[in-house]
């Protein structure tokens, strides 16, 4: 059912990509990590991760999964995101990574 | 209120005082259900349990600790987490198992990370577990111990220790207990005072307030009046004084009264006890315990991991010499799958050494990550429970393998030296014989051996004593083996760490002595006072 509504999706809304280098200074680590995972589920857009622009993809609304993405500072992150809010999601995400989650 | 004096023995130096915590006896296992059902409705109640705590616990705590509670709470609200856990438990494997060992694997990915930030995640993770574990066992009393608490039991387990939070102070009471458990090992190297054969704690219902403890005596005081309280309160003001002298002198170099330099090294038993420790504090690392990354993983740890572990703790050592000991399992120390069930004295059967050499797949692929992290830094690589001389030839055979099968595929290794550990008296006596590249000299098991007398029966403790005229001269023996062919001699159990010891090892010509970090202060402070 979920997959369904994941397939739907990608076929309804375009697929929005954008990466930006992780500037605070431990990279995504616990803090970022929650903090960035909080902000993807506030949206409904699918929303994933990843150190390469061919991914593999990580799904950004799990803390668990990103954490094990282990990406350093320095590291460029790429996002792709999927939905009806999708700007929007991407602008927030986006928004944090570049404020350095507000730890920079 | 009259208050009560108890004298048992010491297990872990240092004075404590606080409120009292209750153990009642310790849940070590659950009952299994049995039914796939049952588990799932188990392990998610548990989990949701422990993140109900989390969020509790959040609330009192503010900054950087509620950080990571914050982190510990979405770690567990995630189902990305227990999934895993959850496909286990529809194949028939109960919900304890199945949790610990997929928060293992998540551990091990933590531990082998390159960056700092991520490994010092593993503690959280560790807790994460934990908190589940007792969640399933229903045992909400090791939970219960609060920092700076006094907890006195009949038995406290290692997870129970290790989940309990010792920064703020506490100590451990046992009723029964011996100074030479995991438990009072794991509480030296914390620094966490421990009295243990205090006999049995019965308060008819009861139970005492305030306890003062004194680890150095293996005194408890339970309930005491003002005035003891006050003098007992003095001579923590003045141990404390005394404490922070030492530590300001840990980064001076050992030397005796004379002048004599005394070669300093650590003990850990996980990377984790290096974060935060400034390696000037050492001359290296004397030993490396590599028994927790086999219990971490439930499995054998692959290359990959060991070979990330191990030059992390050469990076922290900057050119420090770090001796590195291969796998002892077996004894009072059993792994899954690896080790031999139901031993009739498992102390005198298969275990360390013999153990490698009859079962060599997991010894072969540690002597492969030795010697790729052997490029590095200075590595030694330490053999346990050696008896007889061919057991180190057929050793540095595997090795020599190794290193030949690494060179013919082109990764980059090196050979590190290769040395024994002096734990047998047979090995003690006939050091000379052999062709180890230096003696580490394990006093727990020598003295045990040699005094006939179990390291973990508090009924035979007086005779498990390293001070012995007749441990000493085997000490000595292996000394002067060392010396007369030219290889280092260190001694790396319990007894380097015991002050009362020190003058008595150096008279066997000891030069170099192996101590967990938090001992480092006092025995350079100790060493300081001895003539040679």
């Amino acid at each position: 059912m979920h997959d369904a509504n994941a397939s739907r999706a990608s076929k309804s809304f375009t697929t929005l990509t954008a990466s930006a280098v992780l500037v605070n200074p431990v990279g995504l680590h616990a803090r970022p990590s929650v903090k960035l995972t909080q902000c993807a589920k506030s949206f409904a857009a699918t929303i994933e991760i990843a150190l390469d622009a061919d991914g593999p993809w990580t799904d950004a609304k799990s803390p668990v999964k990103v954490m094990r993405v282990k990406a350093p500072q320095g590291a460029m992150l790429y996002f792709r995101v999927t939905g009806l809010d999708g700007e929007a999601a991407l602008a927030a995400v986006l928004a944090l990574v570049h404020d350095g989650f507000g730890e920079a | 209120m009259t208050e009560i004096h108890l004298t048992g023995r010491a297990a872990s130096p240092g004075l404590a005082i606080g409120p009292v915590t209750v153990l009642m006896g310790i849940v070590e296992s659950r009952r299994v259900s049995g039914d796939p059902a049952q588990e799932t409705v188990a392990l998610k109640a548990a989990v949701e349990g422990a993140a109900a705590d989390l969020a509790k616990l959040i609330k009192a705590e503010q900054g950087e600790a509620a950080d990571i509670l914050e982190f510990q709470v979405a770690m567990l609200g995630d189902d990305a987490l227990a999934e895993g856990a959850f496909d286990a438990i529809a194949t028939g494997i109960p919900a304890d198992q199945a949790w610990r060992s997929v928060l293992n694997a998540e551990i091990a990915g933590y531990r082998s990370a390159e960056d700092e930030y991520f490994r010092a995640r593993v503690a959280d993770l560790m807790d994460i577990r934990d908190r589940v574990l007792e969640r399933l066992n229903g045992s909400e009393n090791s939970s219960a111990i609060s920092g700076g608490s006094i907890v006195a039991s009949d038995e406290i387990s290692p997870s129970a220790f290790l989940a309990a939070d010792w920064r703020r102070g506490g100590a451990i009471v046992l009723a029964a207990g011996s100074s030479s458990s995991h438990v009072a090992m794991l509480a030296r190297a914390r620094g966490t005072p421990m009295v243990v054969g205090v006999g049995p704690l019965s308060w008819d219902g009861r139970p005492p307030a305030l306890a003062l403890v004194d680890g150095d005596a293996g005194t408890v005081i339970f309930d005491p009046e003002p005035e003891t309280k006050r003098q007992f309160e003095q001579r923590m003001k003045t141990a404390h004084a005394a404490h922070a002298l030492a530590d300001a002198d840990r980064a001076k170099p050992a030397l005796t009264a004379d002048g004599r330099r005394i070669t300093l090294l650590l003990n850990i038993a996980a990377p984790e006890e290096l974060t935060n420790l400034d390696p000037a504090i050492c001359d290296g690392i004397g030993l490396v315990r590599t028994e927790f990354l086999f219990e971490a993983s439930q499995a054998l740890p692959d290359e990959e991991t060991q070979f990330a572990v191990y030059r992390r703790i050469l990076d922290w050592a900057q050119g420090r010499p770090v001796t590195i000991r291969t796998l002892d399992a077996g004894g009072d120390k059993p792994i899954a799958g690896l080790t031999i069930d139901g031993e009739s004295n498992p102390f005198l059967g298969l275990r360390g050494i013999r153990l490698s050499l009859l079962r060599p797949e997991a010894f072969r692929l540690q002597l492969r990550a030795l010697a790729r992290a052997a490029v590095h830094g200075p590595l030694k690589v330490m053999l346990p429970m050696v008896t007889i001389p061919s057991e180190l030839d057929r050793a540095r055979e595997f090795l020599d393998a190794e290193i030949a099968a690494l060179r013919a595929k082109g990764i980059a290794c090196a050979r590190p030296l290769l040395g024994i550990m002096v734990e047998v008296p047979a090995a003690a006596l006939r050091a000379e014989d052999f062709d180890a590249g230096f003696y580490s000299i394990g006093s727990n098991d020598l003295t045990q051996y040699t005094m006939a007398a179990a390291r973990d029966n508090g009924m035979v403790a007086d005779l498990n004593d390293t001070g012995n005229p007749a441990v000493l001269a085997l000490i000595t023996r292996a000394v002067e083996a060392g010396r007369a062919r030219g290889v280092e001699v260190s001694l790396c159990g319990d007894a380097a760490a015991d002050i009362r010891l020190t003058k008595a090892l150096l008279a066997t010509g000891l030069t170099s002595l192996s101590v967990s970090p938090v001992a480092i202060g006092r025995l350079k402070a100790t060493i300081a006072t001895v003539k040679t």
